[in-house]
């Protein structure tokens, strides 16, 4: 008998993290002792994309969305929903005055359009049959049987697809590239290094549809002639490692990966790669030198590697959600793809929301959606009620975009136009607490670190600047040293030999530009604004506000604040590490920053 | 698994989606909700819903959904369902056996035409007259 009801349970990374493995145990335990389990099917899926609020749990055709969800409530999920009929009204997500709510009215559904997390959250991505019936390996069969290599191409062409690593470079005309080159063997590489801080788009689509990313690889080696296929991952993403192994076996099993495929004549085959987790190696040359068994390293192009790639043969490198689009290109067609976007920009892009912002997750919009709707309608707003400040795309190689520029249509000139870049999709959201000094430390010492140190502008421009910045952030800076930033900067944005070293300033030279001041307030007065850079700040208590409540000495974490009840406070400016939390505490604004 | 050929991929894809569709809410465009407390139940709302599934699937109609809800406070008439289509009213059931939820199926879902016997609250003004034809 067909099923009735499907309980479908997030099975990403973050939603593990928060015990949905034993929930989804538990919930098959419960369906079988309610006698269910023919009505009722268990599903482990990926990504729902609210990672904000796991573990999430959906249950069809209801469309009752559960969230926070703990294994112990599996029993009360099967004997109310299931049973009775009667949705847990305490875990239902709710909307403002406790509103319930099915997964249609969430706002932060609203605004997406899923082409890349098409079947994240949908499908169990162990299980290939589930694949197949969304139109799975469908691309790979009209390739295979209908159309020659131009072929194609022309559709990718007409889509307008764009690289989504970051730099955007026309996916067509990569392919072009490989394919007129004549070699004895050529290879595709998927590139799924992803390493910026707060980035986990490709993470989440691998866990979740693991089987586009192999079909559209296949169809990556038919068009161009490869018949050898990597996918270069971390080896910190061993969920992903997992579904990529499960997957590439059953394709193997099934006939859709290996010898003659489906029958057709093709044959393509395809390895995991383990890389250790160095950003450096998400840029293509150093990504093939880690493969090849060397020191992740770039060297200087041309040639590219779609001419001259891995082993000195042709070689396409695409990253994970350029591969995730493809297969839907090619059955929905160019045309249609090409419809959704702006007019340089096609299709649409995830980006993983970060930061000081409600709704933390995983978001699909088309291309041309603004900041302001990103952050505002389906990103909840900033947490807490306070204030936006700045947000910024491309992680570490990205900048910061103000409030003025909220409204701008996302797409790559637009950003780029901002000084910052599209990036892979990490999206970091701060707010009034945070300072640009001290943000702008963070990523270069991120950069410094994770520099190859192959080439001078580089590992001495980046090491340069981040001391420069330790400097202003603990009041030794002077006027000279943003002149000295820009010149280093400029250095290294045009000397570098790739685009780790040259995209690094990106974010000191947006900051610059967009937030001078707070940089002059650290330099001229030596005061931080936002109370980050803790050389520049001492707490004091205003002996006229303080009313003796007690809270801020209660919270004080090193217990540096003495004073008896209904009389004024004091801190020991001695013992005080400065964290802010009798700031935060105090209601009667007796606690000063300055 | 063993290796497929052209034809058998095609083919389960073609069984296998019926079963994902029913997941996709998207793009559905009729929905039928029954009233499935313990009074429906007691009443033999089960039987209704596995008969409105069974009917949905015989005639390929992935485009209607099938929820089940709490009781709808009409317990006396259960069991009860709410047939929403485009183009129709809201319409609730009562007493709804297997045998009317396959009535219902092919007549207001297919036929677009109220199941008139059994149609509970007050339809819509509007349609009152053709419900009166079409009924009793």
């Amino acid at each position: 008998m067909a099923y009735k009801h499907f309980i479908l349970v997030c099975g990403g990374t973050a939603c593990e993290s928060c015990k949905s493995g034993a929930l989804h145990d538990n919930l098959v335990t419960a369906v079988r002792q309610n006698g269910l389990e023919g009505s009722v099917q268990v599903v482990k899926t990926g990504c729902f994309g609210f990672c904000e609020q796991g573990s999430v749990v959906k249950v069809l055709p209801e469309e009752a969305f559960y969230v926070r969800v703990k294994p112990e409530d599996a029993a009360e999920i099967v004997a109310e929903h299931l049973v009775k009929g009667r949705p847990v009204d305490r875990l239902l997500y709710k909307v403002g005055a406790g509103k319930l709510s099915s997964i249609d009215d969430i706002p932060f559904y609203q605004k997406q359009f899923r082409i890349v997390l098409r079947n994240c959250g949908l499908i169990d991505p162990e299980n290939i049959e589930e694949y197949i019936a969304r139109e799975g390996y469908a691309a790979l069969e009209k390739v295979l049987f209908t159309m020659k290599p131009d072929d194609v191409i022309e559709e990718l062409r007409k889509s307008g697809l764009r690289g989504r690593g970051g730099a955007g470079f026309p996916t067509w005309r990569k392919w072009v590239f490989s394919k007129d080159v004549k070699a004895d063997q050529k290879y595709i590489i998927c590139n799924a290094d992803e390493g910026d801080p707060g980035a986990y788009m490709d993470r989440s689509t691998l866990e979740g549809d693991p089987h586009s990313i192999l079909e559209a690889m296949t169809i990556a080696g038919y068009t161009t002639g490869a018949t050898q296929g990597y996918i270069y991952i971390r080896a910190e993403y061993p969920l992903a490692i997992k579904r990529l192994e499960i997957a590439i076996g059953q394709a193997r099993a099934a006939g859709l990966l290996g010898e003659n495929i489906l029958g057709s004549g093709f044959s393509f085959d395809l390895e995991l790669r383990l890389g250790a987790g160095a950003f450096v190696c998400g840029e293509e040359t150093a990504l093939i030198a880690s493969i090849e068994g060397k020191r992740g390293m770039p060297i200087p192009r041309p040639p590219f590697p779609a001419v001259r790639g891995l082993w000195g043969k042709p070689t396409i490198i695409n990253n994970v959600e350029t591969f995730a689009n493809i297969p839907v290109i090619l059955l929905k067609g160019g045309d249609w793809f090409g419809s959704i976007g702006t007019a340089t920009s096609k299709g649409t892009k995830v980006f993983a929301l970060t930061g000081k912002i409600n709704n933390s997750g995983l978001i699909e919009v088309p291309m041309g959606t603004t900041l302001r709707e990103i952050i505002f309608d389906i990103g909840g707003g900033i947490k807490d009620g306070k204030k936006f400040k700045a947000a910024q795309t491309g992680g570490p190689s990205g900048g910061v975009i103000p409030e003025q520029f909220l409204d701008t249509p996302i797409d790559y000139e637009s950003l780029g136009a901002l000084g910052s870049i599209m990036g892979s999709g990490g999206l970091i959201v701060m707010d009034q607490d945070d300072c640009m000094v001290d943000v702008n430390k963070f990523y270069l010492e991120f950069t410094v670190d994770e520099s190859c140190g192959k080439c001078a502008p580089c590992r001495v421009g980046g090491r340069t600047m981040y001391n420069l910045l330790v400097g202003i952030s603990e009041g030794r800076g002077s006027v000279a040293d943003i002149d000295q930033l820009r010149t280093v900067a400029h250095a290294m944005n045009k000397a570098s030999l790739c685009g780790l070293g040259q995209t690094a300033p990106n974010p000191v030279m947006s900051a610059l530009k967009y937030f001078g001041d707070e940089y002059r307030v650290h330099i001229k007065d030596h005061k931080c604004p936002a109370g980050k850079c803790k050389a520049l700040v001492t707490y004091s208590i205003l002996a006229e506000k303080c009313i003796g409540c007690t809270l801020c000495a209660r919270r004080c974490p090193v217990n540096c604040i003495s004073g008896a009840r209904r009389q004024t406070h004091v801190i020991d400016l001695s013992r005080c590490i400065k964290c802010g939390e009798c700031y935060d505490a105090c209601k009667f604004e007796a606690v000063q920053r300055g | 698994m063993k290796k497929l050929t052209l034809q058998d991929l095609r083919d389960l894809r073609e069984r296998k989606k019926a079963e994902i569709a029913r997941r996709d809410t998207s793009g559905k465009t009729g929905e039928v909700i029954i009233g499935m407390g313990t009074c429906g139940i007691a009443a033999g709302a089960r039987a209704a819903f596995d008969a409105f599934v069974e009917e949905l699937d015989k005639g390929g109609l992935t485009h209607v959904v099938v929820k089940q809800t709490g009781c709808m406070g009409l317990c006396y008439s259960e069991p009860t369902v709410e047939v929403r289509m485009p183009g129709m009213p809201a319409t609730v059931y009562g007493t709804v056996t297997a045998d009317v939820a396959r009535k219902i199926v092919n007549e207001h879902i297919l036929a677009g035409r109220l199941v008139g016997d059994h149609v509970f609250d007050k339809p819509a003004a509007d349609i009152a007259p053709t419900l009166a034809r079409g009924a009793k």
